[in-house]
């Protein structure tokens, strides 16, 4: 019935592809048929690496990013079956053979290192319960080091600050319980000066174009800094508003960034994609949702039909899925793994069993 | 007479032309046909013995891809190789086929690396097939890290400054060009020139904000901000740019962040030449950045015990006034930002005798759902 032809330079990405639309669904609301949902998760199974992590595709090597899409879709599911197919023991073999002494992660085995690695890592580690201080030892410290002297974070150290690599960064210290070692004002100053006073929608780095997916990469980090800011406690924060303009975001998206014929893109005159679909509608959302379960005030441009559903700002996968996933997994035990940094090395044995491999 | 004999001939020959052709097809030396005829993988008599690996997809698959037949022949025999951990040059040859057809295929990238070593491949060929390709798509991750990786092993970056700058004449924002730039600088000293290449540059254009931060790594790995003259002459830099192109906000932000480890109000007289701009070259960046002068003063002045509660209370009342002309005025797409910063500054620096102050207060916005609806 999905009768899209995806383009083979995406062979590589396919358990993007199964988050980008999942991910756009959720938030449109859109219920997932139960069978799809089934031949999705035996899909990723298919995706799975025997050595741990997910791969673009069946028989790949694995990599952070489909790791990353990987378990955000399944948890998106959100059914047992979901659940079963995340290998917790080999997932955490994976990031121990990935981590670096100084305390990055390369994307896969022989592969480069950038700030999205610690994002993936974190994500999927915390979400599955298998994160422990030593896993990310260092981390902290390499990811503040790619905050620079615009106040936004780089790919890598040194480099310039990027809208995508900082939502990573801020994102991963967030789930590290360590971005207030940011110079979150900075932070701030930079980000919001990425928002477009003309188009409204937001640039990737200063003196760029607009693009519809920074939409989420870069709005998406008021809802983070603004509750750093509280946890800091700082008493100015607005209790109805991110400190973006919301409503010109919203207008940016739904007049600049819509496909008539369906599909959401970067700007005028590009054309549609899944990952511009996924972002454009996480932006919108970030713009339509301000707060928590608490307190939650909306603003909505246009018609009620545009309200979508809310996204949690660092997993960016709704924050009921969020919250299911970390009930099911904290039920486990955190798997025990001795490895020096190497593939292939070392024992592994769960706390609360006595299996030795 | 022999021409009606050679027609009889090469009548015969044309009625037995269908079976010639299936000769011509079937000639084993594949180059007497078009040399550069592509023939698939299952096609080729020395790849015979491998056995094609089709794609594990499973029943129901999802995300479906509509692989060309070229695509096809050429992964299920890259599949083949990988399941039989073969080591050849026919391996090698085929990863420049999967390569061709996604270059984002980081599996086959790693297992050509593996090649390269196992084979003891010519890394000088390797880095000119590396540059081709990376010339042909120089947004992909992968194809700079495999050029990072041969460099490595060659450790020979001389060809790399050219290259980087032949990318970056084609695109001089390139995310993965600088990277790569930044690394071989680093990891071979090279830093000589590249302050130089960084202001040529600028030249082209002032608000490449790729150059602006190359231009803060060649500093501050080199000389360093710690120096006063090399301060001062970059203070001198950016405002001769900012005179050129007042509305850059690349310059401001690097005269704020070459300032802001020591305090912008360290720096004595910058204060006054910013407001002398003010008049003829203004933008909201120089009223932020004035901001930002004002604030930062406001930090040390409640170290310093005997500055004048007056002076104190008159550098509030700048800082709020411009935080308020920026939000209602001159930069309204932040006005929820600087709004908060004003009422962030009150907060830490005011007291209960600011109530003259021209400011009015700005009360949360409470636009309802239904306003919000209007607005479209």
């Amino acid at each position: 019935h999905l009768c899209f032809s995806f383009s083979s330079c995406l062979d590589a990405s396919r358990p993007w592809l199964c988050f980008w639309i999942l991910h756009s669904l959720e938030l449109l609301q859109e219920p997932i048929p139960a069978a799809v949902a089934s031949d999705v998760c035996q899909f990723l199974a298919r995706c799975q690496s025997p050595t741990g992590g997910f791969a673009g595709g069946p028989g790949q090597h694995a990599h952070l990013a489909p790791t990353y899409a990987a378990v955000n879709a399944l948890c998106i599911i959100g059914t047992d079956e979901a659940y079963n197919v995340i290998d917790r023991e080999k997932l955490l073999d994976f990031l121990w053979s990935v981590k670096q002494p100084d305390g990055s992660f390369v994307m896969h085995v022989g592969g480069e290192v950038d700030v999205r690695s610690a994002y993936c890592a974190a994500s999927v580690a915390s979400l599955t319960n298998i994160l422990t201080p030593k896993l990310f030892e260092n981390t902290t410290n390499w990811i503040l080091s790619c905050q620079n002297w615009e106040g936004g974070l780089s790919g890598v150290p040194g480099l310039e600050a990027h809208g995508g690599y900082t939502f990573c960064g801020t994102a991963a210290l967030v789930i590290l319980g360590k971005e207030h070692m940011l110079d979150l004002k900075a932070l701030l100053r930079w980000v919001v000066s990425r928002q477009m006073r003309f188009e409204g929608g937001f640039q990737g780095r200063c003196n760029k174009l607009v693009d519809g997916c920074y939409s989420f990469w870069q709005a998406g980090l008021l809802p983070l800094l603004h509750r750093a800011l509280y946890k800091e406690g700082e008493s100015e924060l607005s209790q109805q508003r991110w400190m973006f303009e919301q409503q010109a975001l919203q207008e940016y998206i739904l007049l600049c960034c819509q496909n008539p014929t369906g599909g959401l893109l970067d700007k005028p005159g590009k054309s549609r994609d899944f990952y511009h679909t996924c972002y454009c509608l996480s932006g919108l959302s970030i713009a339509q949702h301000f707060g928590n379960m608490d307190n939650h005030y909306e603003v909505i441009l246009g018609k009620e039909e545009n309200r979508l559903a809310p996204t949690h700002p660092v997993y960016n996968i709704c924050p009921e899925k969020v919250a299911q996933a970390l009930q099911h997994f904290l039920r486990m035990p955190v798997p025990e793994v001795m490895l020096n940094f190497a593939p292939n090395k070392g024992q592994r044995f769960c706390k609360g069993s006595l299996t030795f491999s | 007479m022999s021409d009606i004999e050679e027609t009889v001939e090469s009548v015969q020959v044309n009625e037995d032309k269908e079976f010639d052709v299936e000769v011509e097809e079937h000639i084993e030396d594949e180059f007497a046909v078009d040399p550069t005829r592509y023939i698939f993988y299952r096609d080729r008599k020395e790849w015979a013995d491998l056995e094609p690996v089709p794609q594990d997809d499973g029943p129901n698959p999802v995300v479906k891809i509509a692989y060309s037949e070229k695509f096809s022949d050429v992964y299920d025999y890259f599949r083949a190789l990988l399941k039989n951990d073969e080591k050849t040059e026919r391996a090698f040859a085929l990863t420049a086929d999967a390569i061709d057809l996604n270059a984002a295929n980081y599996t086959v990238w790693h297992y050509r690396r593996v090649l390269l070593q196992a084979l003891s491949k010519d890394l000088k060929e390797e880095m000119k097939y590396i540059t081709n390709i990376i010339e042909e798509q120089p947004k992909n991750y992968q194809v700079w890290h495999h050029r990072r990786m041969v460099v490595e092993w060659l450790n020979d970056p001389s060809e790399e400054l050219q290259f980087i700058a032949d990318i970056l004449s084609q695109d001089a924002k390139n995310y993965h060009a600088w990277q790569h730039r930044q690394w071989v600088i680093q990891e071979y000293k090279l830093w000589d020139n590249e302050l130089e290449f960084v202001e040529n540059l600028l030249e082209e254009d002032v608000r490449n904000n790729s150059a602006w931060n190359q231009r803060h790594f060649v500093i501050s790995h080199t000389t360093g901000f710690s120096d006063p003259a090399v301060v001062e002459r970059e203070i001198q830099y950016c405002l001769n740019q900012i005179r050129k192109a007042p509305h850059n906000e690349s310059a401001w932000n690097y005269l704020k962040g070459m300032l802001q480890d020591r305090g912008l109000s360290s720096q004595p007289g910058l204060l006054e030449r910013v407001l002398e701009l003010k008049e003829t070259h203004c933008s909201p960046y120089l009223l932020a950045f004035l901001f930002d002068c004002y604030e930062d003063a406001l930090e040390n002045i409640a170290q310093k015990e005997k500055v004048e509660e007056e002076e104190q209370k008159e550098t509030l009342r700048k800082a709020l006034e411009i935080c308020q002309l920026l939000a209602q005025e001159k930069d309204t797409i932040r006005k929820e930002y600087w709004e908060f910063l004003g009422r962030s500054l009150r907060n830490k620096y005011g007291n209960g005798t600011l109530s003259d102050e021209p400011m009015a207060e700005n009360p949360e916005p409470s636009i309802s759902a239904s306003q919000s609806q209007e607005a479209s």
